[in-house]
């Protein structure tokens, strides 16, 4: 059944205040999970089960986010890989990579500057909205 | 002391929930610690109760081969006091598991049955540690059941060291 992105947007809106404890007027499209609304590593797991708990309409088959479909669990890897990060920036390989497991994030800022501390603007609100809307579009 | 704080299961349903009870008894040193002249059991008790009924459930949903362990408190509220004499028992119930962790919640009444008074309302969220925590090496062997929490699982079960 379709869903229009701004039910997507309400359900994980709600479902990021109850896990993340912060206002929904805090919750908007561009705000990153971890420097705007605090999430910390543990975080990332309770978002997922809420978003699966809130987007499950029928018991018989829950939806199921499989393991770093949303959140890819190899980025500390990558980041680590000389091949993929120099002095502080991500070379045009390691984009790739990214760009390659983090397809619901908006890279056009990031493109300007591909920084390691930039990497954390990455994940948004809206990319797990495109995620969702993806699923239940 | 031992680092107990539920007595024995009284129910059990493999990846689905469980029950455990615990007697709250005068003897006990930490009901008088918080306030001197009216002993209660601490609020942070009674989560840890239900933190062990329901790692001890996720645990064994996946034969203890995992490190099971309490990673957030999502929600504790409650609603009385427990005091000296009290039995409470930890409902549990596993809402989502994966091999990542597991979010269960529970009730906490005083007393066995559904309609007993209700103590607290509590939802906890479990991780596998190995799996979650990437470049950090934890001992192989599984540190976080050790032979006193298995044995209560045990027991119910009809086995065990303490015959039933």
């Amino acid at each position: 059944m379709g869903m229009s992105r701004e039910e997507v947007y309400a359900k994980v809106q709600q479902v990021l205040v109850d896990a993340l404890g912060v206002d929904a007027e805090e919750v908007t499209p561009k705000a990153t999970l971890r420097e705007d609304l605090g999430a910390e590593s543990i975080d990332f797991l309770d978002i997922i089960f809420r978003l699966e708990k809130a987007f499950t309409t029928d018991p018989a088959k829950p939806f199921k986010i499989p393991r770093g479909e949303l959140f890819p669990d190899d980025l500390g890897a990558l980041m680590n890989d000389e091949k993929y990060v120099k002095d502080g920036k991500i070379t045009a390989e390691g984009i790739a990579q990214m760009k390659q497991r983090m397809p619901f994030s908006d890279f056009t800022e990031f493109d300007k500057n591909p920084s390691l501390e930039n990497a954390q603007t990455l994940l948004t609100v809206d990319t797990i909205v495109n995620y969702i809307q993806s699923k239940f579009g | 002391m031992r680092w107990i704080w539920i007595d024995k299961f009284v129910e059990f349903t493999s990846r689905t929930s469980a029950v455990a009870m615990k007697n709250v008894s005068l003897a006990e040193e930490h009901l008088h610690d918080l306030y001197p002249a009216f002993p209660i059991m601490p609020h942070c008790l009674i989560i840890e109760g239900m933190a062990q009924t329901a790692g001890i459930l996720v645990g064994e949903a996946r034969g203890f081969t995992e490190k099971v362990i309490l990673a957030k408190i999502g929600k504790a509220k409650f609603h009385r006091l427990v005091r000296p004499g009290d039995t409470i028992f930890h409902f549990a119930r596993i809402d989502q598991l994966n091999e990542n962790g597991a979010s269960v919640s529970g009730v906490v009444r005083c007393g066995g049955e559904e309609s007993s008074p209700l103590v607290a309302e509590i939802e906890l969220m479990f991780s596998h540690i190995d799996k979650n925590i990437s470049g950090v090496a934890f001992p192989e062997e599984n540190f976080v059941f050790t032979e006193q929490f298995k044995e209560l699982l045990k027991s119910y079960r009809g086995g065990g060291n303490i015959p039933l």
